[in-house]
């Protein structure tokens, strides 16, 4: 996973390259979050566009991060979504609670 | 009726997470003899993926324990059976119910049968409890006929 902090926005970014999965999911968690209360961002995006599996753990990682997220006081929205993780992200019906923003809009 | 299978496979290994990518790699390797679509590939590695995710973590509690798969290919399924030696499942009807779980405290979303149900075209769950799980699931491949008739036109085309 990649990170990038956009000191302006106060915005933190992650780029999520691993497949993800029960296993993956725990060193993911563990650098987002210390990330996140490193930065103490406004902002946090995840970035799923490099993610070329994910089961259900992504829902419970994501689910755990908006958690988290209103916790310091940030905003948690995701970012190109692949097909597959679109599907099980829409079946689980987290995108209700959850923006999906575009890249123009994260660097505008 | 089924046609007699074409193709069997056994594997066996150690319940552990980091065998979750290995088995569901393997087992989508082992179908790509049928030729699925990508998204079909895709689907089934998602269902395996939380099958053997379901042994590992509630099956044997992150003990460790043998997990086996067995999977067969007919002409356009495949049949991939999953199964643990662990601790069972006192009500199954639960805890196929979507957000259902019995570790909310560790980030589980309770989806995992929710998704094998919905990604994969059959879906049967036997378990004893204290004796184990075994999860049986089928998908079709929906073999595009297209494909090879494509072939032939192309080929009677030719000059």
């Amino acid at each position: 996973m990649e990170t990038k902090f956009y000191e302006k926005d106060k915005l933190l970014l992650f780029k999520i390259t691993e497949e993800i999965d029960d296993h993956s999911v725990q060193k993911i968690r563990r650098r987002a979050d210390y990330e996140m209360e490193r930065f103490m961002p406004k902002r946090v995006v995840f970035d799923f566009d490099c993610v070329t599996f994910m089961d259900s753990a992504g829902i419970g990682f994501l689910v755990g991060r908006y958690k988290f997220a209103n916790l310091i006081g940030a905003k948690l929205e995701v970012t190109n979504l692949t097909q597959s993780v679109r599907k099980i992200f829409e079946m689980s019906g987290i995108l209700k609670l959850i923006p999906v923003t575009t890249v123009k809009e994260m660097t505008a | 009726m089924k046609e007699p299978f074409d193709n069997e496979m056994n594997l066996e290994f150690l319940s552990k997470s980091a065998n979750e990518a290995f088995a569901r790699i393997t087992v989508a390797a082992f179908a790509s003899q049928l030729d699925p679509t990508i998204e079909e590939l895709a689907d089934m590695k998602t269902a395996v993926s939380e099958a053997v995710t379901n042994c590992i973590i509630h099956g044997y509690e992150n003990k460790i324990g043998i997990v086996k798969i067995h999977a067969k290919l007919y002409e356009n399924e495949i049949v991939i059976e999953i199964a643990d030696s662990g601790k069972g499942i006192a009500n199954i009807e639960m805890a196929k119910e979507p957000l259902y779980t019995t570790k909310p405290n560790l980030e589980r979303s309770g989806m995992g049968f929710t998704i094998m149900e919905s990604f994969m075209d059959y879906v049967h769950v036997e378990s004893i409890v204290d004796v184990g799980t075994k999860i049986t699931m089928s998908k079709r491949i929906k073999r595009e006929e297209m494909n090879s008739s494509t072939e032939i036109s192309q080929m009677t085309s030719m000059p």
